[in-house]
């Protein structure tokens, strides 16, 4: 894959845990207790470091001069973020919330195992490897909510279920390969989706089991986040996280 | 006329200086365990020389962990009390693990109340403690839960022990 293909796959990386990061930090304070609380924020403070240092790689690939990790998550707009839907949707209620993670984290597991055996990128491979460590705890824990809720009592089942089946549509862009993935396979960089997606299934398959919920037939995908093309609650989310150093652009710490 | 060095062809001042630097830095402290020095918690991995100066190569323990920051910071305040050229570069790989923090780290962390990782990180058994004993710190009652696998930052989980009913964090083992 060339330069700018290599950029666009790191800003993926980047962008993914950036959004779902963004999202669970709104979870700060209103969580349903103190420690899950205290879960989603740690989980964010993973995704948030993984992407600084997704981005600043990426950011290293510029033609010209190149960009910072700050200056791509705050000065970009909107179709310059290109994050699956999946990870932008509303944090909803906590169960909503368990699933779209649930959803991503085990995509996420998948795909940092190949990231970090791979040497097309040596420094992604090292990013992925620390990534690993994170993103297994953060889908053991999303995995237990989910047969928590899912073989709890019948509201938390009924209303975990609608969860699923509500974001079920955005699960088909994980697995879409478009030219910047064809390149990426092609190179040794990112996974083979089809190997992934078998691989993939068969984790979501066997929490779902144990959770007694239903897995949703598999119909029409909503997608368009890889193009910069987002839902409706994007622009919101961006405003939120870019308000402040757009507003002041030089302050600091 | 032969030159006393190290296998890495560095002057004996560049292996006193990287010495020095080292011993300077053996005071340098983690911020969230205050009790614990960078090099006993494997963040600090190692000191090394070269172009005419030292340079500290830190690890961070989380992606995101704040203390990352400061701990660069202390780390290259310090080095440079010794070296005024020196600088400090981030490691990521190899990823850090719970394997590198020191028996005698381990120790002090039981003895400030906080329950150290258990085992080895390869160990899948022991990534979230919750499979897991893990004993008291306080009264070495083997009788604990856990609350949370997350806790107040991000290296810890929360348990509470039954037996003295003290609730304390336990180091997670990645
Ligand atoms: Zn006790």
């Amino acid at each position: 894959m060339n330069k700018p293909q290599h950029k666009q796959a790191l800003l993926r990386l980047g962008d993914d845990a950036l959004i779902l990061g963004q999202r669970l930090g709104e979870w700060c304070g209103h969580a349903p207790a103190l420690e899950e609380d205290i879960a989603l924020t740690n989980i964010a403070l993973d995704l948030i470091g993984q992407t600084q240092s997704y981005l600043s790689l990426a950011g290293s690939l510029n033609e010209g001069e190149s960009q910072t990790d700050d200056q791509l998550a705050f000065h970009r707009t909107e179709r310059d973020f290109k994050n699956l839907l999946l990870v932008e949707q509303p944090n909803g209620d906590f169960g909503d919330t368990i699933v779209r993670q649930f959803l991503f984290d085990h995509f996420a597991l998948l795909r940092a195992e190949h990231l970090a055996s791979q040497t097309f990128d040596l420094e992604a491979a090292a990013i992925a490897a620390k990534a690993i460590k994170e993103i297994r705890y953060h889908a053991d824990h999303s995995s237990k909510w989910v047969i928590r809720l899912g073989d709890g009592t019948t509201e938390s089942h009924e209303r975990v279920q609608k969860s699923l089946n509500e974001l079920w549509k955005f699960t088909g862009e994980m697995f879409t390969a478009d030219e910047i993935d064809v390149a990426g396979i092609e190179s040794g960089l990112l996974p083979d989706l089809t190997i992934l997606k078998t691989k993939w299934d068969t984790a979501i398959d066997a929490v779902l089991k144990k959770s007694t919920l239903i897995r949703p037939e598999n119909g029409w995908m909503q997608q368009g986040g890889r193009k910069g093309i987002h839902t409706e609650s994007f622009g919101f989310l961006l405003a939120e996280m870019q308000s402040l150093p757009r507003t002041y652009p030089d302050a600091t710490w | 006329m032969k030159q006393e060095g190290d296998d890495n062809g560095n002057s004996p001042e560049a292996i006193a200086m990287v010495k020095a630097v080292k011993r300077q830095l053996e005071d340098v402290m983690d911020p969230e365990l205050p009790f614990l020095s960078v090099g006993e918690m494997g963040i600090l991995r190692d000191v090394i020389y070269k172009n005419d100066h030292t340079i500290c190569i830190v690890t961070p323990t989380y992606s995101g962990c704040p203390a990352t920051d400061v701990i660069s910071k202390d780390v290259l305040a310090a080095a440079r009390v010794v070296d005024p050229r020196s600088s400090v570069q981030i490691a990521m790989s190899p990823a850090w693990t719970t394997d590198w923090i020191s028996e005698k780290a381990r120790e002090k962390m039981t003895q400030n109340g906080i329950a150290p990782p258990e085992g080895l990180s390869h160990d899948r058994a022991f990534l979230t403690g919750d499979d897991r004993i893990i004993p008291c710190p306080i009264c070495k009652s083997k009788n604990t839960k856990l609350i949370s696998p997350f806790g107040s930052t991000a290296c810890k989980a929360s348990f509470s022990c039954n037996t003295c009913l003290e609730p304390f964090e336990h180091f997670k083992c990645i």
